[in-house]
């Protein structure tokens, strides 16, 4: 007893389950592959609802004082300054008004034209929220450098995969990362999710998570490799698999907690970027179990190798 | 690994002590935090202008008008320097990017050449070895032609000085507007952002900072009307400009011609500030001019009494007054259709000093304080429910050690505030997201390690050695999974911008406090579990997991 009165926790997991796990991953790859493709058919055809960050234009969100803005007046008088294509949409109380108004023709003073004439037109009876307005120049540059992002930490994460591991996890490893990044993509362009730069962020996190999982089931079939020397490979990895996936599974019920709860409670303004986030850990989870280690048969992997390699920790018999 | 020496004991506590030290002043308000004795910290975490509200503008330098400033400038100087060396020219006219010089006589190309050489000037740091010429001086496909085209080095060495020249006017102007801690920074090398806090409508900011505020006096050409230069050709030295006033204004012009020279610059002002006039009530503008501009003006105004000046800003006329006597003290007063805004506003411009060049607002983010404060609640709201939540699944799951891994939370908590306002690193609403991402990923060594301590009773260790090798083996998987974290959090804040740079710093930080509290801090307190088991059951202690 230390600090706190001594009570034994619940050991809820049902450790005794052994899921065959590798016997299903034709289907899984399959599936997996199957959603691949129709993302990036989404993608090629749809696109991205993109927001002002990667697209230009402008965003204005306004309270009306009164507390219930007339939404269909708005509509016509805001049409009417003939400022191209120009969204309306409710948010979160039956006052808050979210507009989008289209990327200009011309230069930066277009975009800044165009936000003033639409906020001289709305007048006194609204009080300013939010206004975000993105000319050409900036919009091209982030959406550079937001998809340089993407790729270099990519990149990084799996070179850093590679120096600490043999090739074969690295690659399954990249393959769960393309795999999420295009699903969670796929998802964003069936449902014209808004993308903007927080997005981004978002996809970087979820990468970060997945990349996690991966990694906590690699390091066990490492461990595994060296302590069973005779165990066959497909064998090996379900153990693996199914040794770590109390953890696996815990550590994301509880960051799927987290992660609700600021879907319901952080606001309208990271909805999106934690929605983002939350189907990631899901997916991600999914593809380290069911994707990536089963990968790893597919690639071999030289048991000897294992030998030769320095041993961080002794390998334990039992 | 549940061995720990005294001295690591005591750097542990001292770190989260520190920790709570710092973190303390986020919990105050700045009042309270100004009472407090010299050797607390006071400086809490620094908001962001999407939690506190406030106006984002970046700014931009046109490189176009910087250009056209420069080929005006050296087409005096190229007038110059061929009437110096007695050269006839019959023009030198702007052409696309550069100056064409055109002589009169083409056998004199060689001469002109020479002369007009001597404008270059070597440019650049010369201790790094960077020089080269500002400009360049060709001969042109035509006999008797030269052109002079700025070269690329030499706009970019442009661009940097107006970029710092710009920055210091901005600053000038916005800290005239008010008290709020404003903030006006360079990015990259042509780029300009500024940060007012605590601002809805960005107008009057825009207004004051859109404007190059260039005011010139000129003397307006006593016989030649607008008409008549825009139909033929103004006189040599002079310019017509368009007139700013309104129509209704007595003695209006649509346009103006005016000698190109001016009489006297603004920045020959030493003040500027609004007024009304004393007949009309109308909003004016009073000025004082140091003492070389007091002599210019009143040399002028002394031998030009009963002729029209003009007062220009930005190449356009706002009036253009009759001198009725010679105004020899050096201060005088500016009309021409004011309302007060807009002469509060240009009086600021006087006397901060014009901008080299035209800015123009490529990015603007603005959050008004009502959003700010609900953003603060919604996270904060939104953080707590998470805690909670993840803190009973955490004690139903893991028991007793399921504390421990809460209060290396709270551990973990207090190190991300302690660290961020110890650097001043700023507090935004995708850093919050951050921030609640790496309590997560806290809570995910918890269980890599607890997951691990169990699987080791299942295989019949000891409840000693479990947590041991526990704590031991979960290490270098934590380290593994948070560095490729790290790498990613590093290059979003890196690259990113913005939001991807608030969601940055919150995560890289908290996966370093994040190791500390969940692998160091909990390791100690189940070390002192067991140390306390051991002393009082010996060797039949059972883990509470």
């Amino acid at each position: 007893m230390f600090l706190v009165p001594d009570f034994k926790g619940h050991d809820i997991f049902p450790h005794h389950l052994n899921l065959p796990i590798m016997r299903y991953k034709e289907l899984c790859f399959g599936i997996s592959l199957l959603l691949m493709v129709i993302s990036l058919g989404l993608i090629f055809t749809k696109g991205f609802n993109l927001g002002v960050d990667f697209k230009g234009g402008s965003l204005i969100e306004v309270r009306a004082k009164s507390g219930e803005a007339d939404l269909s007046d708005m509509r016509s008088s805001l049409t009417a300054l003939g400022l191209g294509s120009v969204q309306i949409q409710n948010i979160g109380a039956a006052g808050d008004v979210l507009i989008r108004i289209e990327q200009q023709e011309g230069e930066e003073e277009a975009q800044q034209a165009a936000a003033k004439k639409v906020l001289d037109t709305l007048g006194d009876g609204y009080e300013l929220r939010r206004v975000e307005i993105v000319g050409p120049a900036v919009s091209g540059e982030l959406r550079m450098t937001g998809l340089i992002a993407v790729i270099v930490a990519c990149i990084a994460i799996w070179a850093y995969v590679w120096f600490r591991f043999e090739w074969q996890f690295s690659v399954g490893v990249l393959v769960g990362l393309a795999h999420d990044a295009l699903i969670t993509a796929g998802v964003f362009s069936l449902f014209q999710l808004q993308f903007d730069l927080g997005i981004v962020a978002a996809f970087l996190a979820m990468l970060g998570y997945s990349i996690n999982d991966s990694i906590v089931v690699a390091d066990r079939i490492r461990e595994n490799m060296r302590k069973y020397k005779k165990m066959p490979l497909t064998e090996l990895l379900n153990l693996s698999i199914n040794e770590t996936l109390s953890r696996t599974v815990l550590t994301g019920v509880t960051t799927l907690v987290v992660l609700i709860s600021l879907i319901v409670f952080g606001g309208e303004v990271i909805r999106n970027f934690v929605f983002c986030m939350l189907f990631g850990v899901i997916i991600g989870t999914y593809s380290s179990v069911f994707i990536s280690s089963p990968l790893i048969e597919y690639l071999g992997i030289r048991r000897d190798a294992m030998d030769e390699a320095p041993a961080k920790a002794p390998a334990q018999t039992s | 690994m549940l061995h720990f020496e005294r001295w690591k004991i005591v750097l542990i506590l001292l770190t989260c002590f520190l920790g709570f030290l710092f973190a303390l002043p986020n919990f105050f308000s700045a009042e309270t935090r100004a009472k407090w004795p010299g050797f607390l910290p006071s400086r809490a975490m620094p908001l962001g202008l999407d939690l506190q509200g406030g106006a984002h503008l970046l700014l931009a330098i046109d490189q176009k008008d910087i250009r056209h400033d420069w080929l005006t400038n050296l087409r005096e100087d190229a007038r110059r320097a061929l009437r110096d060396a007695k050269i006839g020219f019959s023009a030198i006219g702007i052409s696309g990017e550069a100056l064409q010089v055109r002589l009169v006589k083409p056998e004199d190309t060689d001469a002109a050449y020479d002369a007009l050489r001597k404008l270059v000037q070597p440019i650049g740091n010369q201790i790094l070895g960077t020089t080269g010429d500002d400009i360049e001086v060709r001969r042109g496909a035509e006999p008797g032609v030269i052109l002079l085209q700025p070269t690329s080095f030499g706009l970019r060495e442009r661009l940097i000085h107006a970029t710092s020249a710009s920055i210091e006017t901005i600053n000038r102007r916005v800290n005239a507007m008010g008290t709020a801690e404003s903030e006006v920074v360079q990015q990259g090398r042509d780029r300009i952002l500024v940060q007012y806090p605590g601002l809805s409508d960005t107008q009057q900011l825009k207004d004051l900072i859109g404007q190059t505020a260039k005011l010139s006096f000129h003397a307006v050409h006593p016989t030649v009307t607008a008409e008549e230069a825009q139909t033929t050709r103004p006189p040599v030295g002079y310019r017509v400009y368009q007139s700013a006033e309104r129509e209704d204004d007595p003695g209006y012009q649509s346009a103006y011609v005016l000698q190109e020279v001016p009489v006297v610059q603004g920045d020959d002002l030493v003040d500027a500030q609004p007024a009304f006039d004393s007949q009309t009530n109308a909003p004016i503008i009073t000025f004082r001019f140091n003492q070389s501009g007091a002599r210019k003006f009143g040399n002028f105004t002394k031998t030009h009494v009963g002729e029209p000046f003009a007062i220009v800003l930005d190449d356009k006329v706002i009036s253009a007054p009759v001198i009725r006597e010679a105004i020899l003290g050096g201060s005088g007063q500016i009309s021409g259709n004011f309302s007060v805004d807009s002469a509060n506003n240009l009086a600021i411009q006087l006397r901060s000093g014009a901008l080299p060049a035209k800015l123009t607002i490529v990015e603007e983010r603005t959050v008004g304080p009502s959003l700010g404060a609900d953003s603060i609640e919604a996270g904060m709201r939104a953080a707590v429910v998470g805690l909670i939540a993840m803190g009973i699944i955490t004690v139903y799951i893991y028991g007793t050690f399921g504390v421990y891994a809460l209060i290396g939370l709270l551990v973990h908590g207090m190190l991300i505030a302690a660290l961020m306002s110890a650097v001043g690193a700023t507090l935004t609403l995708p850093g919050i997201a951050g921030f609640v991402l790496t309590i997560a990923m806290a809570v995910d060594a918890n269980v890599l390690i607890y997951e691990r301590v169990r699987e080791e009773i299942r295989a019949g260790k000891t409840q000693v050695m479990a947590i041991e090798t526990g704590f031991r083996r979960a290490f270098t998987t934590i380290l593994d999974s948070q560095l490729t974290t790290l790498v990613a959090g590093m290059i979003m804040f890196w690259l990113g911008s913005g939001p991807i740079r608030g969601f940055a710093v919150t995560l890289s930080l908290g996966i370093l406090t994040s190791v500390f509290a969940a692998v160091t801090v909990t390791r100690l307190l189940c070390a002192m579990w067991l140390k306390n088991a051991k002393a009082a059951k010996g060797r039949h202690i059972a883990i509470p997991i």
